[in-house]
């Protein structure tokens, strides 16, 4: 019995990990090049709801993610506008597209369906492909490993793997690739890579768009896997745990993919326990489940103080670059 | 901040706000037509809904006094150099502190006394919430920003708990306390002009709207004109002199810190003991984030924030009763207002100062004598 608790908790890990680790590594990309993005949230709950409304109106799945990118893309442009090209304030820029996000969607949503800010339910024929169903169903019948990976890791939504592999990819590019070390030079020393004669504003464009595609992705996730439609506000913070995320990884993708699976694992630990009732050795009564929702957010600070390692931010920031003449 | 050209005093201040106000309003006109609606209807319907009728204006007025506080919150933060996202969770806490001191005291104390007290808990609380990411900015060198979002979280899951494991009443399924009872509720401001004999419509406006006027005129007096103010400001506009010159930044930090949450705590004040004389989970309902935009608007000025927050009082008075007069009228489209304002005033301000300062340069080119006339 053991096996299938383990099996499942890891399974839900994995399904609350991965629209995190998708926005995490949308945020180490343009942390890296030096810009700050708050506006996650946004961007994930924008997108999302674009590939709903286009899936419930098309009823083609391509459409949908085809319609996401175009928003993500569309807001990390506007995003590198205003804080790269005219040097605004990067904090100020993700409260604005979080804040307009929050209150659009829900205006689009009620204008266009009728029913309170909500999608219709999407049709299957929009849902993203699960993987490995089949194996998973045949393993569970193997004791204890074959359970837990059948349940565990098996049969989850292509994204999840997607996600997964993207951490390698964002790896690969960051660390073995020219590009991915002119990216981090961007973060670090914008005009040592403009004396190099490389565009500052070029990689840091192209840092936001990676960006926008990664948080269409993860907004495709909400609702083309996780949800069977879209619900006002259901991002519900994880732009920002994302955010907490990549900075307990310390900017480094796979530091973001293991923050984010220990914070998916509080949050799928802390759903079960709910209403449980604490062992007699730690006092009894009911298991503060507020505790652990919260520990992410407390855990990072602690990080970010100092207390627990170093977290070294990159050097430029939040620091718009202006070209000297 | 360094602006390419530079603009005379009168048009960076008060014109270039009212440009990306503008800005902001015509991008959600446009929303509105794409929705379907008439964005004149809708604005003459707003403005009628938020000060049409004694019942509207006071309405506006409970809505811009919980925006003061934000608002004054963002700012000082802002002239002590730090960005304060946390007045969610500053406000959370000035709430909670209130709420625990009525929920202890109510029977024992009489309002005289338990009112103030209510008042100085609470600021006490979100001081010393804001403090925690102060000092953590000053000492250890942790980004505020992020620090003051997690506080957000952090404040939000210990007052959820609070709410649902301690205070909450045995048997009320929604995650809130018991009544206070009459001792702990600030007088509304319809008592307050019956008491000289003014009849005035019942409405959640209270004591706390007088309270916000004395902090506006506070924070005036405490930043221009006294010691501790100007110690804030340089460390806020330049650390190093500040440091040259003997003030400790780290100090100013956390008092700047300090400061704008007891501010941001004062929205507990103006809900929990104010309106709904209990403890509640979501009383705060984004009044932080849009301090914001009230901060911004109001270009971080005391009088500034008091005409911001009149303004987006009145937005989400209006919009309110939009939402009933219009079939299919959200109030969501305040948000994405106030986001757009965000969007405008804060992160592209620096879209429309040259394009500005473009137009007046050429004016004075073209009216060289009315412009020396007007410059004077």
């Amino acid at each position: 019995m053991d096996e299938v608790l383990v099996g499942t908790l890891l399974a839900s890990t994995l399904r609350v990990a991965t629209p995190l680790i998708l926005c995490a590594l949308a945020s180490t990309l343009s942390e890296r090049a030096g810009v700050i993005d708050l506006g996650l949230e946004g961007k994930m709950l924008a997108t999302a709801f674009a590939a709903a409304s286009v899936a419930a109106l098309s009823g083609s799945l391509l459409l949908a993610i085809g319609a996401a990118i175009a928003v993500g893309l569309a807001l990390s442009m506007l995003h590198g506008f205003a804080c790269v090209s005219h040097r605004g304030d990067q904090v100020v820029m993700g409260m604005a597209i979080t804040m307009t996000a929050a209150g659009l969607t829900v205006v689009l949503g009620i204008a266009w369906f009728q029913q309170g800010g909500q999608t219709p339910p999407l049709p299957d024929a929009v849902r993203l492909d699960l993987w490995f169903t089949d194996l998973g169903l045949a393993l569970r019948n193997v004791p204890w490993l074959g359970t837990i990976v059948g349940i565990g890791l098996l049969g989850h939504s292509v994204l999840v793997y997607g996600a997964l592999a993207l951490v390698a990819v964002i790896w690969w590019l960051l660390y073995r690739t020219r590009l991915g070390l002119r990216l981090r030079a961007t973060g670090e020393n914008p005009a040592m890579v403009d004396a190099a004669g490389v565009s500052v504003f070029g990689l840091r464009y192209l840092a936001l768009a990676g960006n926008g595609v990664l948080c269409a992705l993860a907004g495709c996730y909400l609702v083309l896997a996780q949800n069977p439609q879209f619900i006002p506000h259901m991002t519900a913070g994880r732009g920002y745990m994302a955010l907490a995320a990549m900075i307990f990884g310390k900017w480094h993708p796979v530091g973001a993919l293991l923050a984010c699976l220990l914070f998916g694992f509080l949050d799928a630990v802390a759903i079960r326990l709910q209403g449980a009732i604490l062992p007699a050795v730690l006092g009894g009564g009911a298991v503060p489940v507020q505790a652990i929702q919260a520990l992410p957010y407390v855990l990072t600070v602690v990080l970010l103080a100092g207390f627990i390692g170093h977290a070294y931010a990159p050097r430029a920031l939040g620091v718009a670059y202006v070209k000297e003449r | 901040m360094s602006r390419p050209v530079e603009l005379p005093r009168w048009l960076d201040l008060v014109v270039l706000p009212l440009v990306n106000l503008a800005m902001a309003f015509a991008v959600s006109a446009v929303v509105l037509v794409a929705v379907g609606q008439d964005p004149v209807k809708v604005l003459a319907l707003l403005v009628k809904g938020a000060f049409g009728s004694r019942a509207g204006i006071s309405y506006t007025l409970y809505y811009a006094t919980t925006f003061v506080f934000t608002g004054l919150a963002v700012a000082v933060a802002f002239h002590g150099g730090l960005f304060n996202i946390g007045g969610e969770g500053q406000a959370m806490m000035g709430g909670l502190g209130a709420g625990l001191v009525a929920l202890g005291l109510a029977h024992t104390l009489p309002a005289w006394l338990l009112l103030p007290l209510m008042v100085l808990v609470a600021i006490v609380f979100g001081m010393a919430w804001a403090a925690v990411p102060g000092v953590l900015q000053a000492w250890r060198g942790s980004h505020i920003v992020i620090t003051t979002i997690m506080f957000n979280f952090i404040a939000s899951a210990l007052l959820i708990y609070l709410l649902v494991n301690v205070i909450k009443e045995p048997g009320n399924m929604t995650p809130e306390s018991r009544a206070f009872g009459p001792a702990a509720q600030l007088p509304g401001l319809h008592e307050m002009l019956g008491w000289v004999g003014l009849d005035w419509p019942r409405t959640p406006l209270n004591f706390s709207v007088l309270l916000a006027v004395a902090a506006a005129g506070g924070v005036y007096l405490l930043l221009w004109r006294s010691q501790p103010g100007y110690a804030l400001r340089t460390v806020g506009h330049a650390p190093d002199a500040a440091h040259y010159a003997g003030i400790r930044p780290q100090v100013q930090i956390v008092r700047a810190m300090a400061l704008s949450g007891g501010l941001a705590a004062l929205v507990g004040i103006n809900e929990i003991a104010g309106v709904h004389n209990r403890l509640m989970a979501d009383f705060v309902a984004g009044a932080g984030f849009t301090g914001i935009a009230v901060s911004l608007i109001g270009r971080n000025h005391p009088l500034g924030i008091v005409l911001a927050a009149l303004l987006f009082g009145a937005l989400y008075q209006g919009g309110a009763e939009l939402a009933f007069e219009i079939q299919g009228f959200s109030r969501d489209m305040v948000f994405t207002l106030q986001g757009l304002i965000v969007l405008f005033a804060g992160a592209m301000s620096q879209v429309a100062a040259p394009w500005l300062a473009r137009a007046w340069q050429a004016l004075r080119r073209r009216f060289p004598a009315v412009m020396e006339h007007g410059h004077g």
